[in-house]
């Protein structure tokens, strides 16, 4: 019988970091992954014949560089079909708006100049505070009161960092650090559209408005990351997300992880309080010293390990995990190529028309009900490259907030409503596009929640909010990847820092597990 | 059914015995527990007290919390709730426990009742319904709070099987210390019976539906009336709860889920109570905090008995080591017509529990007529109980 060092649940972008590392370090783990392929949040189905799409995340923004060098999977087909994407803040009058370079360096477009000039310092100064932030990304979080000396050393690194910022900025950056990104915007830009990209992408997958107390730091966290070598960029894996889920399972087979696909891990063994295995649905028992959850803390902690492991306490924080999850996922297959009133294709098109926009947006699902004008992010990969769609055909994926996960009618019978008030909000931008319209899929957050295990349809698997990061994600006890059971360690988006097809909690918990052994 | 807007009115309910209890109650002396107005004394606290260790007496116990435990997983339930192996306690048996939070800081101490196979009654101090339900989560259990379903009396004294004999349930004196049983009440229904009680003697409790309390009441005072059968407050229980070395929640250490310093809550091995800490059972609540307390020896505390010197009761007292450094305070003191000791319990930092206790001693003011007279004397740990009778376990229990 083979043996392993660990067992990796979830072969999702952070499961199979979460093994990367480990065979980097010379260990052997197995990966199980539940569905029929890996890639969880980070791979592409055809949704009709000839049409591919990625199935959920549709850009990359912060694959983590330790995981895409580590793992070197430039040379196990990663490549880049754009990077540094533009966006385009799309208005219904064709005066669109493009923030070309990392997060808008210039502006095309009619803007005054009083805009531009407000907008290059608004950017500097979040860029600014971004890289303060940058070194928490790439660590276990700090540990009030009881970090080792080496976590202390990087806090105070992260301190030392935001002291060199020098007195004006560092008042800024306490001041604007919980902020909203309505307050953060109106304070300094008058143009509704560059307001209005903004605050999408600082709430962007999460259940916030512009408006709700700490939804800048969310942008920061973003502009904190890097893709495809470049800091606040954007890309597009060639092939889309697949591509991904492809070339991080490349490499680590290549490296002599097994990855076993429709393998469903039921339990987890316990024996003298530590873990010591799983056990798959067919009961097939599979040991190990270490398991490794990269999957939705909520599952590991109720389902597959149990309420009889656990004390109350933590079973009630992992209730409380808060997963709203508010985006839905619209393909449509297109017969022709659709026109956005003269918008760039090969651009992220951002339909938010303003602040209130994406507020008006977010109102809705507080009560239970879609946004009858949602807001969107749409791609056109088949404007960019070839092989998403058949020729002289497009594909168009588009991320579409708000709706909630339980839909106060019930998704079956709002589902065709949602899906109409997203084509007439589309057909404002683009008339004409409904008769392009050969397939429409629309993904809302209980089917990412069926079909990905995100539990609530929250693609962070778990919010990513202030009161769920760092040493509180996914709630204190478990924000250090490890948990009360020994030898089991949280390695998905569910711990810091989050989603988002980054790969770097997965990293992090190896990391943690490696050192945890190294001291055993 | 009140109006439960109108609360306000009646910041204090009435015991299914307040009738009774009432009409005794010479002093009108009373004390608000768990929202209920119950008698601190009666008549005269030491009759009382004399009464419980030498007659019978009864003691309205309604105002304790109880839960009713019911369910396939009931077993498995209480075994993750509590400290005990519950799978070892069988049908018709009581035991006394205590649950910790994830700190394996005591939340309560209390009685648990298997009265059948899958039917527990759990009997505390204070109310954790929240905590009993959300420790639930994931057990086929049903947990309810039945405390006003319920109404007890405190049967004790060594008198007490005599009476209970009067009354017409003569197969109590079956009953060993921690037995429970249903007995036929006369020509309907039943009477649940257990030898417990809080006083450290010979004692039972009895368990009705309020709509039985009075005929319960009456049929023991009319049965008890050559017994000297007299009802008792809790001042006098008070006394022989601490002769007999038990300690009360939150007066003798602080429910961990109510303090509100950090350092306030104890451990099980601070409370004297590693005994009942059964870390072979599989995990229970608190149980990995209380394996590392166990393993690095991180208690703090240690709640001692103490036999002081001289006949003042040491209440609220300093514990001193040597005269000079402070090493605890007592939380519970009384000088004990039964031992005839000045007695008291106190929570000790370690290491002063033990080895050096001989260097003990405790600093009581005694107040003496608006004048504190400040007093330094000896004391040293003394085994618990301080008063402990043979009567208290011999069954069937002597007629005196």
């Amino acid at each position: 019988m083979t043996s392993y060092d660990a067992i990796v649940i979830g072969a999702g972008s952070n499961g199979l970091a979460a093994a990367g590392r480990l065979a980097k370090a010379g260990r052997k783990p197995l990966v199980l992954e539940r569905a029929g392929r890996p890639g969880g949040g980070a791979q592409s189905h055809e949704f009709a014949p000839g049409y591919r799409v990625s199935s959920v995340a549709h850009l990359l923004t912060m694959l983590d560089p330790r995981v895409e060098k580590g793992l070197n999977l430039a040379q196990h087909g990663l490549a880049y079909a754009a990077r540094t994407m533009a966006t385009t803040a799309l208005s219904t009058s064709g005066d669109h708006l493009v923030l070309r370079g990392p997060y808008g360096a210039h502006l095309e477009g009619s803007i005054s100049e009083r805009d531009r000039a407000a907008w290059t310092e608004l950017r500097r100064k979040l860029l600014r505070f971004a890289a303060v932030l940058r070194p928490l990304k790439d660590q276990a979080p700090p540990k009030p009161g009881h970090g080792s000396l080496t976590e202390l050393v990087q806090l105070a690194r992260v301190a030392l960092k935001a002291r060199m910022l020098g007195r004006d900025d560092l008042r800024e950056f306490m001041r604007m650090i919980l902020i909203n990104v309505a307050d953060a915007l109106n304070d300094e830009i008058a143009d509704e559209r560059l307001k209005g990209v903004v605050a999408f992408d600082a709430v962007l997958g999460a259940h916030l408005g512009p408006r709700s107390p700490n939804s800048l730091v969310l942008i920061l966290n973003r502009l904190a990351a890097e893709a495809a070598g470049e800091t606040a960029g954007i890309a597009l894996p060639k092939g889309g997300m697949g591509a991904i889920a492809d070339s991080m399972s490349a490499a680590v087979r290549a490296m002599g992880v097994e990855v076993r696909t429709n393998a469903d891990v039921c339990s987890l063994i316990v024996e003298n309080d530590r873990a010591q295995g799983v056990v798959l649905g067919h009961g097939q028992e599979i040991r190990a010293k270490a398991v490794l959850a990269a999957i939705n803390p909520k599952n590991t902690f109720l389902d597959i390990v149990g309420h009889r492991h656990l004390d109350t306490e933590t079973v009630r924080r992992t209730r409380n995990i808060r997963t709203r999850g508010t985006a839905s996922k619209l393909h449509l297959a297109l017969k022709d190529r659709p026109d956005f009133k003269g918008a760039d294709l090969s651009t992220r098109l951002v339909i938010a028309p303003s602040i209130a926009a994406v507020d008006g947006a977010f109102d809705a699902v507080k009560y239970g009900a879609f946004s009858p004008d949602p807001v969107m992010e749409i791609i056109v990969p088949s404007a960019i490259e070839a092989g998403h769609a058949p020729d002289g055909h497009h594909v168009l994926s588009a991320i579409v907030q708000f709706a909630p996960f339980a839909l106060n009618v019930g998704w079956e019978a709002g589902r065709a409503a949602f899906l109409e008030r997203i084509m007439a909000t589309l057909d404002l931008y683009a008339p004409g596009i409904r008769a392009l319209v050969e397939k429409a899929e629309l993904l809302t957050p209980a089917d990412l929640e069926e079909r990905y295990g995100f539990a609530g349809g929250n693609w962070h698997h778990g919010e990513l909010a202030v009161e769920q990061m760092l040493f509180l994600r996914p709630f204190i006890g478990a924000a250090h990847y490890e948990t009360p059971i020994s030898g089991l360690y949280l390695a998905g988006a569910g711990s810091h820092p989050g989603g988002g097809v980054s790969g770097a909690a997965g990293w992090n918990a190896a990391e943690r597990m490696l050192a945890r052994e190294g001291r055993a | 059914m009140i109006d439960p807007r109108l609360h306000y009115e009646t910041p204090l309910l009435c015991t299914p015995f307040h009738a009774r209890t009432a009409a005794l109650n010479k002093l009108n002396s009373w004390v608000p527990w768990a929202g209920y107005t119950t008698a601190l004394a009666f008549d005269d606290v030491t009759t009382e007290y004399t009464a419980i260790r030498n007659q019978a007496t009864v003691y309205d116990l309604c105002p304790m919390r109880k839960y009713r435990i019911t369910g396939k997983d009931a077993v498995s339930y209480l075994d993750h709730l509590t400290l005990r192996s519950v799978s070892k306690l069988k049908t018709g048996h009581v035991h006394y426990t205590a649950w910790c939070d994830e700190h394996g800081k005591l939340l309560d101490d209390g009685t648990l009742f298997r009265l059948r196979e899958a039917l527990f009654l759990l009997c505390c101090q204070e109310a954790h319904l929240p905590w009993f339900l959300d420790s639930a989560i994931g057990f086929d259990v049903d947990v309810t709070e039945v405390t006003e379903e319920i109404a007890a009396l405190s049967l004790q004294g060594p008198c007490s099987c005599a009476v209970l004999k009067c009354a017409g349930f003569a197969e109590a004196a079956q009953l060993k210390p921690f037995q429970v049983a249903e007995l036929p009440w006369e020509d309907q229904g039943t009477l649940t019976i257990s030898r417990t009680g809080f006083t450290g003697d010979l004692g039972y409790e009895l368990w009705t539906t309020p709509d039985r309390a009075l005929e319960l009441w009456d049929l023991l005072f009319d049965a008890g009336h050559l017994y000297g059968l007299r009802a008792a407050g809790t001042s006098a229980l008070n006394m022989t709860r601490i002769e007999a070395g038990f300690m009360i929640t939150n007066m003798d250490f602080i429910a961990a889920g109510q303090a509100v310093r950090n350092d306030r809550a104890r451990s099980p091995f601070e409370m004297g109570l590693e005994w009942m800490v059964d870390f072979e059972k599989g995990h229970f609540n608190g149980r990995r905090a209380l394996l590392d307390e166990k393993r690095r020896g991180t208690s703090k505390w240690a709640l001692v008995g103490l036999d002081i010197e001289g006949n003042v009761p040491a209440e609220n007292a300093l514990v001193y080591h040597n005269k000079t450094r402070e090493v605890g305070h007592i939380t519970a003191a009384l000088w004990s017509p039964a031992a005839k000791r000045n007695i008291a319990l106190a929570m000790l930092e370690r290491p002063y529990h033990a080895g050096r206790s001989n260097t003990l001693w405790v600093e009581i003011y005694a107040l003496r007529e608006l004048e504190y007279h400040k007093l330094m004397v000896k004391a040293r740990v003394a085994e618990r109980p301080f008063f402990n009778p043979v009567r208290r376990r011999a069954t069937p229990p002597a007629d005196f």
